[in-house]
């Protein structure tokens, strides 16, 4: 074999994932989902590398860029967190999308036909949305508590419920009295708009409450009774029930909590951005279901999703991007979305394996 | 192949070896060395006891002929032919069975469809039908008696085993490897085990018994292997050495039994009152028992397993509803109560399944800290001191002797041994007035059962009543004051002593089997 140097390498199963397979396969999956990616954009004769370029640039290319980004950051960060928690807890809420539309029917009724003075607008909003969102998860978990109905099919089919009644009421009872023959209601009053940053799209409440809540989701997790109670629930229902820990509470207080935040971020949505109800797509860009990505990829750990919706918030503007720049439908960032979750569920099992570099016995065989 | 040659002179005339261990080298982690250089051959034909302690590597050399994992160094020779096992699939077709400790059945699923699962030749529509017949023949030929019918979720441990074994005979093993399988049967279920087991050699078949009872081997085995912290010590005859020699091969030390017994007249703890219970399957389990435990008495529950042991110990805590009757604690009346009002009361539990008491995911200053995260010291109502968390875990694993000694490791890495013993800190260390402990040495080698005894008897000597329900008669024996007999959901029996005789054993025996005493 000569002065020629031998790489060996040996795989083994570890006990137990470390932090660093973790976020190397977690990475390694996203780069396979470009790859992937990149066969799309041939398809539409685009080059891959234009393609993301383009990409990057609509992301992170200039202020423009980047705050666009964190525009869409901002309800990825505050739903996912609050899936992260229930995920923790094993309840698996699938009906976001739903609680942010609830959240946005509620900040509405309250900045256009409530009546109350303008300074207690916003936060009678933000605390209204809350409770609607909550309260609309609350539905499935009182099924789920009282009837073992599962939460995924619950949660899911009222999302569509939640959809259709945003359809009625921006065309029927809420159709804006100047807007002719678009359905939406009337602009919101100056003062339920959310302040924005500089010239920015961004408003700073929900950004800062967003990472604010991230960090103390985690120090809730970590540290509280509480959140103790939740792991123990999401780890072993036997175990929690011979402590006699009441799942239906860790059920109900998981729901409420991933529920209430999603409807703030719906709250966020319409004070921030659009500052009417308008469409339920154009409200929501299916944040709801993005954010149960941003979860399950920072591993239900709230801290972590300030890192993982940023990063689809990067997604869906650079996405934004190649749907304006290079005419692709803007479908295919969701094929993104999908590529990524698919490459992360595939590689999961390997990130509990570890590669040992350059072991003894290996090159001792080859060296004979 | 030079290695082999020299090294089959060892079988002798007329003996044909059915499994031979060459040198296997098992490393789990550069500290952790599960196998080292093991070598040893198994006749065809006999039942060979694999004999160690917890640790000592017998687990792992059977997942590695199980193809569950490869070993590092050494071969493994199946009927002369030296064979590379790669997956559980390549050891069926080579004849290999095996009975794990923790059975690998789908509780939903009837116990012909969990046998059929996997196999070619199950068909599509109505897998479990065809099956039917062949199962009834074997489990009539082993007197492995079980309704084909039944879900595995209806079945107790003993019978689990015994789906377990006809999995393996169904899938024509010749080799049945059986990890501890004693260790959840009571003395007539290892009686029956054993008939099974004498069937299966006069035909041919070859077990390989892993055991850490000394008196089984000398029971069953036709040979014996001892292995102690990964390494063979010796292969031996049983007949060859005394139970003394045996206990010292596997521990390395002489073992000490613990003090006589002597009655106890203290105050009342524990009080049942004609308490009834159903049992999962929706029949009654428990029928208008009464039953009394005193401050520092030590009540031994004898039974076969499934006469309602189980249930007695969960109306107790909490976990099954009393459908009449009452449960006093002092003069308290518990009847109902939530566990976790229970558990404050003073109730300590050790459960039988050892995974229901602990959260596998979770650290073991975690898992020490599942009864006493919400009160004080710990916690004074919302969030939890983790630093006084940590020094107390810290405390406790020294104390308990837990090992490794790491706070921060998962307890799913934890032996056997181990995990029992972060529950019994976790559960004593609160000072219970009363502790039911269902089966708490169940799967432990010799010197945890010691262990845990001298656990016990600590907890005993402060004050605690004991309700100790076991199925292993030397452990009652060894440890009660008392000892009621359960058969049927009912006490049939009752006896007090301060020293146990041979007498008392074979009439607590013939309890267990329905007679009255």
């Amino acid at each position: 074999m000569g002065r020629r140097k031998l790489t060996s390498f040996r795989v083994e199963l570890s006990l137990q994932p470390t932090l660093y397979s973790v976020i190397f396969f977690s990475l390694l999956a996203i780069v396979l989902a470009f790859a992937c990616g990149s066969i799309i954009f041939l398809f539409y004769h685009i080059s891959p590398w234009i393609a993301y370029q383009t990409f990057f640039r609509g992301a992170f290319g200039s202020w423009y860029a980047f705050s666009e980004t964190l525009k869409r950051t901002i309800p990825l960060l505050l739903v996912g967190e609050g899936l992260a928690l229930a995920f923790r807890a094993q309840v698996l809420n699938i009906g976001a999308e739903g609680q942010i539309l609830l959240g946005a029917v509620a900040a509405t009724w309250v900045a256009l036909f409530s009546g109350l003075p303008s300074f207690l607008l916003l936060p009678t909003m933000f605390l209204l949305g809350f409770l609607a969102g909550a309260g609309w998860a609350l539905i499935p978990a009182f099924f789920k508590t009282r009837f073992a109905v599962n939460e995924v099919l619950s949660t899911l089919m009222l999302n569509y419920v939640a959809s259709n009644l945003v359809l009625y009421l921006i065309g029927g009872p809420w159709k804006g009295k100047g807007v002719r023959g678009f359905t939406y209601t009337d602009t919101f009053p100056e003062a339920a708009w959310l302040k924005t940053m500089g010239i920015t799209r961004v408003p700073y409440f929900t950004l800062l409450t967003g990472i604010v809540l991230a960090v103390g989701g985690y120090i809730f997790l970590k540290k509280s009774a509480l959140g103790f109670e939740f792991r123990i629930v999401g780890n072993s229902s036997e175990t929690a029930k011979l402590l006699g820990i009441s799942e239906e509470k860790i059920v109900l207080f998981a729901m409420f909590l991933s529920g209430g935040l999603a409807g703030f971020a719906g709250v966020g949505e319409v004070a921030g951005i659009h500052h009417l109800l308008r469409h339920p797509d154009h409200i929501s860009l299916g944040y709801g279901y993005t954010a149960i990505i941003v979860a399950w990829l920072a591993r239900a750990n709230p801290l972590a999703t300030i890192f993982t919706s940023f990063l689809f918030g990067a997604l869906l503007s650079g996405g934004d991007a190649l749907r304006v720049s290079l005419g692709i439908p803007f479908q295919v960032v969701s094929v993104f979305n999908g590529l990524i979750l698919f490459f992360l569920i595939s590689t999961e099992r390997l990130s509990r394996y570890r590669i040992i570099w350059g072991e003894e016995k290996a090159v001792e065989r080859s060296g004979s | 192949m030079a290695v082999v040659e020299k090294k089959e002179k060892n079988s002798k005339e007329g003996k044909t070896v059915e499994v031979a261990f060459r040198s296997i080298t098992k490393r789990f982690s550069p500290d952790i060395l599960a196998n080292d250089r093991v070598s040893f051959e198994v006749e065809k034909g006999t039942v060979h006891a694999l004999l160690g302690e917890n640790g000592a590597g017998k687990t792992t050399l059977m997942n590695i002929l199980y193809g569950l994992f490869p070993p590092d160094e050494g071969e493994i020779i199946i009927r002369g032919m030296p064979t590379k096992i790669s997956s559980p699939r390549e050891a069926i077709n080579l004849g290999i069975g095996m009975v794990h400790q923790h059975f690998k059945l789908i509780s939903t699923h009837t116990v012909s469809e969990n046998i059929i699962l996997g196999l070619a030749s199950t068909p599509f529509f109505f897998p479990a039908e065809k099956a039917e017949s062949e199962i009834r023949f074997l489990s009539e030929r082993y007197g492995l008696k079980i309704d084909p019918r039944a879900r595995i979720w209806q079945l107790s441990a003993g019978e689990k085993q015994k789906v377990e074994i006809l999995k393996a005979l169904y899938r024509r093993a010749e080799i049945l490897v059986l990890d501890e399988p004693t260790s959840v049967l009571t003395p007539q279920e290892a009686e029956e085990l054993f008939a099974t087991l004498r069937l299966m050699k006069e035909e041919g078949k070859t077990c390989i018994f892993i055991t850490h009872k000394l008196n089984e081997v000398k029971e069953i085995a036709d040979a014996v292997t001892v292995m102690r912290r990964g390494k063979v010590i010796s292969t031996i005859l049983p007949s060859s050495v005394s139970l003394e020699e045996l206990a010292r091969m596997t521990v390395g030390k002489e073992v000490i039994s613990v003090v006589p017994r002597k009655t106890v007249s203290g105050k009342i703890i524990l009080q049942l009152q004609k308490v009834s219970a159903m049992g999962d399957r929706e029949i009654p389990a428990l029928s208008k028992l009464s039953l009394t435990v005193r401050e520092g008495e030590i009540v031994g529950v004898a039974g076969v397993a499934g006469n309602g042991q189980k249930e007695l110990a969960e109306v107790i805590v909490g976990l099954r509803q009393a459908t009449e009757g009452h449960v006093f604690l002092q003069d308290k009346e518990i009847t109902n109560l939530p566990p976790r009002d229970i558990a404050s009361l003073g109730v300590a539990y050790i459960p039988e399944e050892r995974h229901m008491g602990l959260v596998g995911e979770m650290s073991v200053a975690e898992n020490l800290l599942l009864r006493g995260y919400s009160r004080p010291p710990f916690s004074q109502g919302f969030w939890v001191d983790w630093e006084k968390a940590e020094a107390y875990s810290e405390k406790l694993i020294s104390n308990y002797h837990i090992n490794p000694p790491i706070a921060d490791i998962p307890v799913r890495l934890l032996s056997g041994g181990n995990r029992q013993r972060v529950i019994i800190a976790r559960e004593l260390e609160r000072k219970p007035k009363l502790v039911i402990a269902s089966n708490p040495t169940a799967g432990l080698d010799v010197s945890g059962v010691e262990a845990i005894h001298e656990l016990l008897v600590k907890a005993q000597e402060e004050g605690a009543g004991i309700l100790l329900i076991s199925g292993d008669l030397d452990e009652l024996l060894k440890l009660s004051n008392r000892i009621v007999i359960m058969f049927k959901g009912e006490i049939v029996g009752e006896k007090e002593k301060e020293h146990w005789t041979e007498e008392d054993r074979r009439e607590i025996g013939l309890g267990m089997g329905g007679v009255r005493i």
